[in-house]
This record gives structure tokens, sequence and C-alpha cells, in this order.
């Protein structure tokens, strides 16, 4: 346990360290930056600007001062020490080159609970979704009810959840009024956003469960506790559904990084002011350090959640050896 | 044993020629009838793969087709429910008759875009078949009022090649990437393993969309250097996403193959390394390609819409389902519900992305070895 955490931190640090500074450099050298404008800037303004954001340094000292753990500008290191600490390894994304006067962390600090409740509303429809129709239509294999479910899941997998979303708000918020058409904050603003973006996963949910729970079922020791006795009940849901959800669980990390990209869409259609938009206009702004920011962050989310993922995945199947995955 | 057993191998000329003959008359199934075989069974895959060779003719011949223009726009019929009468206004005006080739060459690119010279030629065969009839607003028009039926047809060119173009780009990569590390093996197996692996684990999307802004800046250094339109770059851009599950693949179908028995066999009954290599190896590695081939298509067809969605895909003129799709939700108002302008796109893209899928995993099955002979 101990080691397959040390080495998958090992390669944590190895894919950081090539996201960072593949990025940094990319965002270095392209032309044109956040601060180009119709027409030529005063030199003096221009070089307040460089000195601003640091710009005027070498790359591998703003590198540096990018990544940190130390701040390198007057007031860290090289200056008074007031702020010692600074750039990403301390958890300080710099500031933001667009919007003036904000940090990224600031910016981040606001958009990130939105997009977290949103990822964890719609985490919570594809698993309620997704784990009881793949366990109906196991139970009720070859029936109707069986084959509808799959199409429906197959149609779920070959839309994209932007149409979902168009046909969704036309049914619910247009023709019945129920639910209110954008915004954020109560819980029945979230309702649909978090319904469109979790569909698709719940349609993948859907097809493993199904094929997972088909799979223990058929096995030895369901068949001893259907003999036991015990009732259908209890044999779907103390014995097979441990086994049969498996292969759920290890789609899991699949389906977090899943939802945290497919809210770029989501969060544009219904007006929600997370993370995602941010990041799509920071692209198209050029504001390379939100961009990176949320990049960065992302790939922290995403590798974590995978590590946690496989160590569910032992808890539930004591069968499966850490040292020899890692 | 043959003094124990004379009669064994005894034979007379007529029964040794004769059984000679029968054995020759003997045909295998191949690989590749089995599987055509078992894929006309799996009736849905089969209808799937009918629909998807019609609608790829369909999006090929849109130029001889009698449509609207997918791009000149009409401020009076903005919105128009679908309708079965012809329709006048948003004319095409390159369909004129009296219009000389040159006036014809220039109208089609304001009804089109640029067009490659196949294009125009069936333009010309359309002008010659159908002359000046095109078809009525049969789908209605979005917000524009440009024919949606138009759009749609146009559309499924773009998407269709965006979506080949780039999972044939992962395909290379990815076999490429695969069959070599799988065929090294050792410690550079381990390594360019590792770095896929890295791959994983970063957010693509968010790569993808920073790139793809980054290269808005040297559009004109590409252009004019490398010869690589928008396009291009973006069939290279998510190519270069998608291959790394066919890397994965491919490199364990290879080290399963270096070792199996089968190829092993061919080796000690003297076949040539070139003869293993298109008879046992290729097919093999061939099969798996084409199922995740026909899987990675649809995803990449996703992709696009994505990004046509976030306004960084196809851009206008030219249409793709995406950027349809795109002002299909952004047409949704709470006044009056113009449902045409959402349901029709979604319905030819859900219907190619689901018969896509469906096509993948019939191919799966009928292309698995472990089902060979077997129904």
């Amino acid at each position: 346990m101990i080691r397959f955490l040390f080495r998958r931190l090992m390669w944590f640090v190895v894919t950081m360290t090539v996201v960072m500074s593949v990025s940094f450099f990319l965002m270095k050298n392209v032309k044109g930056g956040p601060f180009d404008t119709e027409r030529a800037l005063e030199p003096a303004i221009e070089a307040n600007i460089q000195a601003r954001y640091h710009l005027d340094w070498p790359l591998w000292k703003q590198f540096l001062h990018y990544t940190g753990p130390f701040n390198l500008d007057e007031r860290g290191l090289g200056g008074t020490q007031e702020k010692i600490l600074g750039g990403v390894l301390s958890g300080d994304f710099g500031p933001s080159f667009r919007y003036r006067d904000f940090t990224v962390n600031d910016i981040i600090g606001q958009a990130l609970p939105i997009s977290a409740l949103l990822g964890v509303v719609s985490m919570m429809w594809a698993l309620a979704l997704g784990v009881s129709t793949g366990i109906a239509s196991a139970l009720r294999r070859g029936s109707g009810v069986d084959l509808a479910l799959r199409l429906a899941a197959t149609g779920g997998i070959a839309l994209p959840n932007f149409v979902i979303a168009g046909f969704l708000i036309i049914i619910f918020v247009f023709m019945i009024p129920l639910l209110p058409v954008a915004g954020w904050g109560s819980i029945k603003e979230m309702l649909l956003p978090g319904f469109c973006l979790g569909l698709v996963y719940a349609a993948y949910l859907a097809r493993l469960t199904r094929t997972g729970m088909l799979e223990a079922l058929s096995q030895d020791h369901i068949r001893t506790a259907q003999a036991k006795g015990l009732s259908p009940r209890t044999v779907v849901l103390r014995h097979a559904l441990k086994g049969g959800l498996l292969p759920v669980v290890s789609y899991l990390g699949p389906a977090t990084a899943g939802i945290l990209t497919g809210s770029l869409v989501i969060e544009r259609i219904f007006f929600i002011p997370g993370l995602g938009s941010h990041f799509v206009n920071s692209a198209s702004n050029r504001d390379y350090t939100l961009a990176m920011g949320v990049t960065i962050l992302y790939t922290v989310l995403v590798y974590s959640m995978n590590t946690v993922v496989d160590l569910a995945y032992t808890l539930l199947d004591p069968r499966i050896d850490l040292a020899e995955e890692a | 044993m043959s003094a124990a057993d004379p009669k064994r191998f005894d034979l007379d000329d007529a029964t040794a020629e004769r059984l000679l003959r029968e054995a020759q008359e003997h045909k295998g199934i191949s690989l590749w009838q089995d599987a055509g075989r078992r894929l006309r069974r799996n009736r849905p895959s089969w209808y799937a793969m009918v629909f998807l060779i019609g609608f790829g003719l369909l999006s090929f011949l849109a130029p001889l087709l009698p449509l609207r223009s997918p791009v000149r726009s009409n401020l009076d019929i903005t919105l128009h429910a679908p309708t079965l009468d012809g329709g006048d206004g948003n004319y095409l005006a390159a369909l004129d008759p009296e219009a000389d080739s040159a006036l014809v060459a220039r109208q089609i690119e304001k009804d089109y875009w640029e067009l490659s010279s196949l294009d125009h030629g069936l333009i010309s065969l359309r002008r010659m078949i159908f002359g000046s009839w095109q078809t009525g607003h049969w789908l209605g028009t979005d917000h524009l009022g440009r024919d949606l039926l138009s759009r749609i047809v146009w559309g499924s060119r773009t998407s269709i090649l965006v979506s080949l173009a780039a999972a044939l780009c992962s395909l290379v990569i990815g076999v490429f990437y695969g069959a070599f590390s799988g065929l090294v093996g050792g410690r550079i197996d381990n390594l360019m393993m590792r770095t896929v692996d890295i791959l994983y684990s970063i957010p693509f999307i968010f790569v993808v969309i920073f790139l793809i802004t980054l290269i808005g800046d040297y559009r004109q250094v590409l252009e004019e250097e490398w010869g690589l339109d928008r396009e291009k770059v973006f069939y290279l851009v998510i190519g270069a996403v998608f291959w790394l599950t066919m890397a994965r693949v491919v490199r364990g179908q290879v080290l399963s193959l270096k070792h199996a028995e089968f190829v092993q066999a061919a080796r000690v009954m003297g076949a040539s390394t070139f003869h293993i290599l298109c008879k046992h190896i290729v097919p093999n590695v061939l099969s798996i390609v084409i199922v995740y081939l026909t899987l990675t298509i649809p995803a990449v067809m996703l992709f696009e819409a994505f990004l046509s969605f976030l306004g960084l895909g196809v851009e206008p003129p030219r249409v793709s389902w995406g950027l349809i799709a795109v002002d299909g939700t952004s047409a949704i108002n709470p006044l009056r519900i113009h449902w045409w302008v959402v349901i029709f796109p979604a319905l030819a893209m859900g219907c190619t992305l689901l018969a896509l899928n469906v096509l993948g995993d019939g191919l799966r099955d009928a292309l698995d070895p472990k089902m060979r002979g077997k129904d």
C-alpha cells in the first residue's frame, strides 16, 4: 500500500513537471501577449507592465518564480523577505493577466466550489441512474425493459450533452415549466445541468453495471446463497452487488475527469459561473496564468481521483495486489 | 509403423489423385469471410453499416443534390417552420441558366465556400440534371434564414471528413507507437508505455483548447511555410490526442502475437518473416485496429461538436454538425419554441453516432478471434 502510494507520488511529480514546463514554455513562446493592443504602448508603460508581471526577467527565472516554492521578487528571497513563499508549489498561481487586481487564486476560489457542486450533483445523478438501471436490466435480462434501457444507454452515449440539454430545456422549462432555465444557487437550478452532465456517464455506468452484475450473478457463491434460501433481495444487495460493482468503481476515475471537462459546455449553456467557463474565456482572452492554473488544478484533481479509485478497488476486491498494479 | 500398417500409406494412384483434388477444392474460410458472415447475421450492425454507407454517399454527393445554399442567409424567412411547398427566396444564383461559367464560379464562392474542382464538376452536373429546380425548406430555416436541410447535408461532409482524418491521424501515430513498443520490448517498451500513462492522466481537452487558441496566432506562418490550414491543424491536434488507446491496444496485441503458438508454428514450418507478417500478424492486429477506429470516429465527431460549441472548431462560412447544433441551442427561447433547429441536427448527429457505435460493437464481436467458426 505504502509502496503503491509512493510510486504513484513519483509518477505524479513527473507528470506535473511535464505539464507545468510544457505549458509554461508554450505560453512564453507564443507571439502576441495579453497586453497587446491595437496601438503601441508608451515605452515607459510597457516597461512598467513588464516589470509588474516579471516579463523582463530571464526565462529560467520566470519559470522558477512561477513554480515556486520560493518567491523571487523584491518581497521574497531577493529583498525584504516579507513574502518568502510563492509560485504554484506553495499554492499561488500568480496574478491574472486579464482581470487586473485579481489573482488566479481569487478566481479559482470563487469558481471551484460552484464547479465542484455541479460535479457532485451530476455524479449523484450518474450513479443513481446508471447503477439502478444497470441492475434492473441485468435482473430482467433479455426482457423488453432490458432492451429499452440498453437502447437508451446507447443513445445517451451517442448524443452530445449540449444537444440533450437543448431537448431537456425545451421539455422541462418551456413546455412543462417546472425548472428555471439558467442560474445557480437553489437546488431546483442544479437539477437540470447536473442531469445533462451526468447522463452520458449514467449510460456508461449502466452498461458496466449490467455486465458486472450478469457475471456476478452467474457465480457459484450466488448459487450457494440462493440455495441457502436467502431472499432474492438479500442475494442481490448483499452478495452480487459487491462483485458486480467492481467495473463501476474502476470507471469512476475517468468519469470524474469527464464530468470536470464536460462542465465546460454545460456551464456555458446554463450560465453557471464555474471554473469551466472561466477556462474557455481565459484561453481565448490569452489570460495564460489563469488557463495554466486551471489546467494544473484539473490535472491534480484527475490524478488524485484516479489514485483514490485504485485504492478503493483493493478494498472491494482483496484479490488485487497494488504492488503489481503500480 | 509402415511395416505394421502397410495399407495406410499405400494408396493407388487414382485414390491419391482424388484425395489430392478434394483437398485442393476444400477452401478454408478466411478471417474476413467469417467476420463478414457474422456481421450480416448481426442485424443491428448490418443495418448500421448500410445506413452509414448510404449517408456517406449522400454527403459526398451533396453538390449534386438540388439543395439550397447552406451559407446564404435570407432575413425575410428566419426561423421558418418546416414546409413541403417549394418556396422561393434564398435562390442559388449559381443556378441561373443564363449565367456563363465565370459568373457561376464567382457565385459558387458566395453560395458555398472554396470548393474543390471535383465539387465544381458535381455542381455543373447538377445544373445539367436539375436545372434551376431546388428543394423547398423541408426542414425549416435557422435564425439567419439559411436552409436547414442543406446545412445538415453539407455539415455532414465537414463532420465526417474531420472525424475520418483525425481518426486516421490517431491510427497512424498509435499503430506505429504501439507496434514499435511491442516489437522492441524491454526497457524501451517500459519507458514508452509509462509515457502513455503520463499522457493519460492529463486532462486533454484543456490542452487542446489551449493549443488551438495558441495556433490562432501562428495561422499565417503555418499556412505559408507548412501548407497547413486551420482544418489540417485541427485534424492533427485531435489525432495527437486520440492515439493513446490505440497505442496501448496495438502494443498488447503485438506482444501477445509475438509469442503466439501459431506464429511459432509458422516459423517452424519454414515460413518467411514477410509471410508471417502478412498472413498472421497484420490480419490479427488489423481487426482490432478497425474496431477501435470505428469507436474513435464517433468520439472525434463528438469532440468536434464540443469544440465548435466553444467556438474553437470549424469556422463559418463552412458548416459542421457541431456548429449547426450550437445555432440550434442558441435559438432556444421561451417565447416560441423553434423545435426544428434543435431536433433535426440532433437527429442526424444522433443517428450517425448511434450507427457508428453499433457498428463498432458489431465489428468487435464479428472480428473476435475467440468467436471464429461459431455463430
